[in-house]
């Protein structure tokens, strides 16, 4: 899912100090932009939810039960009134707070949410550290280095972590690592001695493990993370290396760095403190959207190492027209776009000089 | 850049390795399962694979298949009972001494409660007793405890009375501890809410969690009435994929692997400390035809579709040994099934059957089948078979529910689909495959395969309900087997496979039983 690209630039009124009412109007625009996006998302969940070829009651009453067990399941969940009285009740449940009873699970949505969002949590933040630690040098050297090797091994680099199945990736990493080296654990967020141990605070187990002391658990619970969070930090990387070079090469060929290097700067400088920083803004948009992409969950991944994260929840009650549960868990991962969006637009801020 | 990936590599290589521990605890059962079919575990409303097995080890049933002779219809909470001359009511006497993992006695009160809970609840498997004429508002007078110790149930359907202490071993029959049941009761509904992911039994084993998408950890009833199981805990770990829970088998990081594919079991064969069991199951696959288009219905149509599926080619390769061919619709190694599978893959007759009916270019056809594995192979070598004959199959592939949904409605034209009994009698299938008492629309009989399939056959449908009556033993299991023979030749339904459990195990972990139905797969025997 993505929320369509919403309009980035810094606004040209922004740096001249804004009067209080436009202040108030600017964050009435937000606030309406932040509702309308909600209702619509909730809407076209609604909507698509109800259009898929899956009976919501055959989920729950399963494949053979009688018509009149189906009928009366059926009138439970309200599916006999017109669709748009039935999203009428689900927005007045949901502005009270309740999204309802997921079917899949037996436990109410919001129980799910704040049960599996950690766990992805936990995954897209270590994977988008790894993809900008790394991604983000590796496509400046290649920049800088444009046509030479180097160049051609980061783009190849980049290449196969994009275009290789995840799956695949995580097949391959679990038997290497797990089964032949026996260097990493297998699937699971932690191993079986440990399950159990750590309070759950955040749901982050690496936080909890951390909060309550328990350093044997944070030590598992990061060897666990590692083969997930690198495969997935391997797709954000070449994502990342790749936006990276081409904001690069693009700033490269202007003429202030021509100016810059004529008045005698190092390399050094030219590169990261003038090339690079006029790329910051571009990249803190992909960065947002990749760690945002993320944390939609990534399905494949979560499959192969049994990790029991957003993504596959969100996925399975679509699969089963679960929608009190697809559509919490779209609610949460369009929070995280819009939360994202706005972060990234308060630090254009920082980065930007014009808009200081 | 090289310098930093090295360091990298190496800090992550030197922080991590060894750091998995092999093996798992010397009193604990880890299995490696795809668990995300629960979506309760209340004995109520559980009706999925994975869910049916966690109730049996957690809820002792009013009668039972014991894990020692799964062949063998025993007393369970229910320790005698006897009939009534007209075979409509029937005593049950409660075995003495049981108590509820709670330390709660059970007595005839929780009986005859759970057997209501489960008619008023009406969830998917009340079906099972609703059929005996019992309805929300006469439950209470059919079923009551008289003392104690004797319930007593009567019956306003005609059923033989065998068949009703079938239904009492099925899900439906779990006895539940209704004084802690109703201690969470919410706005009237009988402790469901708590009891969806909670337990309140006296079975071998007691729930300690239910995590959706990660796990289901049971610890053992110490108290049990057969003794304390040997396994501690019994933690079944949800690992979706099958290539994993191969991985996690062969470190030893878990005991069994639940659902590994033919190639994955054939890979394993003579690997070290790995052994393969084999369990019969009772669930069937068959490709079904609407009755209500004109050229499926065709008998001469139908009897060609029959020649032209490759039963033995498929059992042979893809399916290597997890399905073995069966053409009837009661499983084999169950009382009074028909074991004869007359059918092959015959290209020159099914054509000149197909001609016969007036059709020798074939015709075009779609075919709605599960899209996974093995189901889209299954439907591949159909639509390769029949092609052979001319006739033309466009598979649509779809999610498991939206293929029921489409069933269901009859929009079909042919359906690959899957169909497990909910207890062990014929009638739970015959019901289903060899009964359809209105074949109108209207009657919307959504839960019965025959209606689904537009097959109207009064005269099957009596044979049925005679069958269901019948008292004498052996005519009733002639009579079974004549409706198999007619189903088999007349019915819309291509019989084609039966299913074999193939589970990996570590070779130290024995005792584990998984009977035919998918609610006879018992722990409390494991050792290792």
């Amino acid at each position: 899912m993505t929320l369509g690209t919403q309009d980035r630039t810094p606004s040209a009124g922004a740096g001249r100090g804004l009067l209080p009412f436009a202040f108030a109007s600017k964050t009435a625009q937000l606030v309406a932009s932040v509702v309308m996006t909600f209702l619509g998302l909730t809407a076209v969940t609604f909507v698509i939810g109800r259009v898929i070829p899956i009976d919501p009651v055959i989920a729950v009453v399963g494949d053979r039960a009688s018509q009149a067990t189906y009928e009366r399941v059926r009138l439970e969940l309200g599916l006999d009134r017109p669709l748009y009285e039935q999203f009428w009740i689900y927005l007045g449940k949901v502005l009270e707070g309740d999204f309802g009873t997921s079917v899949l699970t037996s436990r109410p949505v919001l129980h799910d949410i704040v049960h599996f969002f950690p766990a992805t949590l936990e995954l897209a933040t270590v994977a988008t550290i790894l993809g900008v630690l790394l991604g983000i040098p590796m496509g400046v050297w290649a920049a800088v280095n444009q046509g030479r090797a180097t160049d051609h091994v980061i783009r190849v680099v980049g290449l196969v972590g994009y275009s290789v199945p995840v799956f695949w990736l995580g097949m391959v990493g679990l038997l290497v690592f797990y089964a032949k080296l026996d260097m990493l654990p297998g699937p699971g967020r932690l191993d079986l001695y440990y399950e159990g141990l750590v309070e759950p605070v955040t749901g982050l187990i690496l936080v909890d493990s951390v909060l309550a002391g328990e350093w044997e658990v944070f030590d598992n619970a990061l060897s666990h993370l590692v083969l997930p969070a690198t495969i997935l930090g391997y797709f954000s990387l070449a994502y990342i290396a790749r936006m990276t070079r081409s904001f690069m090469l693009e700033q490269l060929s202007q003429e202030y760095i021509t100016t810059a290097r004529v008045k005698g700067l190092s390399e050094r400088r030219v590169i990261w403190r003038h090339a690079f920083g006029n790329t910051m803004v571009p990249l803190i948009t992909v960065v947002a959207l990749s760690y945002a992409y993320l944390l939609e969950g990534s399905v494949l991944t979560e499959t192969v190492f049994a990790w029991p994260g957003l993504g596959r929840y969100i996925t399975q009650s679509l699969f089963n027209a679960d929608m009190n549960a697809v559509i919490g868990g779209t609610i949460v991962v369009g929070s995280c776009f819009i939360g994202l969006n706005l972060l990234s637009d308060l630090l254009y801020k920082f980065v930007d000089p014009r808009a200081k | 850049m090289k310098k930093l990936i090295t360091c990298l590599a190496l800090a992550v290589a030197t922080a991590f390795g060894g750091a998995a521990f092999a093996g798992t605890p010397k009193d604990t059962l880890v299995m490696a399962k795809n668990i995300d079919d629960i979506i309760t575990l209340d004995p109520a409303q559980v009706f999925e694979f994975s869910g049916g097995e966690i109730i049996a080890n957690i809820y002792d049933r009013i009668t039972m298949y014991e894990p020692e002779d799964l062949t063998k219809l025993v007393g369970g909470i229910a320790k005698s009972w006897s009939f009534s001359d007209d075979g409509k009511t029937i005593t049950l006497k409660v075995r003495p001494g049981l108590k509820f993992h709670s330390g709660n006695p059970v007595t005839a009160e929780d009986v005859a409660w759970s057997l209501q809970r489960v008619v008023k609840l009406d969830q998917a498997p009340s079906f099972i007793l609703t059929q005996f004429g019992w309805t929300k508002d006469n439950v209470d007078g059919l079923v009551k405890a008289l003392d104690p110790e004797t319930v007593q149930v009567t019956i306003k359907a005609d059923f033989s009375p065998g068949l009703v202490l079938n239904a009492f071993s099925a899900g439906v029959g779990s006895v539940v501890d209704m004084k802690t049941a109703m201690a969470h009761e919410k706005d009237g509904d009988l402790g469901h809410d708590w009891l969806n992911t909670h337990s309140a039994g006296s079975g071998a084993y007691m729930l300690k969690t239910w995590n959706a998408n990660e796990a289901v950890i049971l610890d053992a009833n110490n108290d049990y009435r057969h003794g304390a199981p040997s396994m501690k805990r019994v933690i079944i770990r949800h690992v979706p994929e099958p290539a994993p829970q191969r991985l996690l088998l062969e470190k030893g990081d878990v005991d069994m692997a639940r659902d590994l594919t033919a190639d994955q079991i054939a890979g394993l064969e003579g690997a070290k400390g790995i052994a393969i069991d084999e369990f019969p199951a009772a669930l069937l696959q068959y490709v079904a035809t609407n009755y209500k288009n004109p050229i499926l219905s065709n008998p001469k149509v139908n009897e060609a579709l029959r020649w032209l599926i490759d039963y033995q080619g498929m059992a042979n390769t893809f399916l290597k040994g997890t399905w073995k061919v069966h053409q009837a619709f009661w499983p084999e190694g169950m009382w009074a099934a028909l074991n004869t599978t007359p059918y092959h893959l015959d290209v020159a007759k099914g054509k000149a059957l197909l001609a016969e009916a007036g059709y020798p270019d074939g015709f075009e056809v779609t075919l709605d089948a599960f899209n996974t594995s093995p189901y889209q192979e299954m439907a591949q070598s159909i639509q390769q078979t029949f092609g052979q004959a001319g006739i033309k199959v466009d598979i649509l592939p779809a999610e498991k529910k939206a293929v029921y949904t489409k069933h269901r409605a009859r929009k079909h034209e042919l359906i690959l689909s899957g169909w497990s009994p909910d207890y062990a009698d014929p009638h739970s299938n015959a019901d289903a495959f060899a009964s359809n008492p209105d074949n109108s629309d209207e009657a919307k009989l959504t839960g019965v395969l025959a209606w689904r399939n537009a097959w109207d056959m009064p005269d099957i449908t009596k044979m049925t309900a005679a069958a269901r009556t019948e008292l004498d033993l052996d005519k009733r299991k002639q009579m079974y087997l004549d409706i198999q023979r007619e189903v088999q030749q007349r019915g819309p339904f291509n019989i084609m496979f039966q299913k074999v459990n193939q589970i990996a195990r570590r070779d130290n972990v024995h005792g584990f039983v998984a009977g035919p139905l998918f609610d006879q797969t018992y722990y409390r025997n494991v050792t290792k």
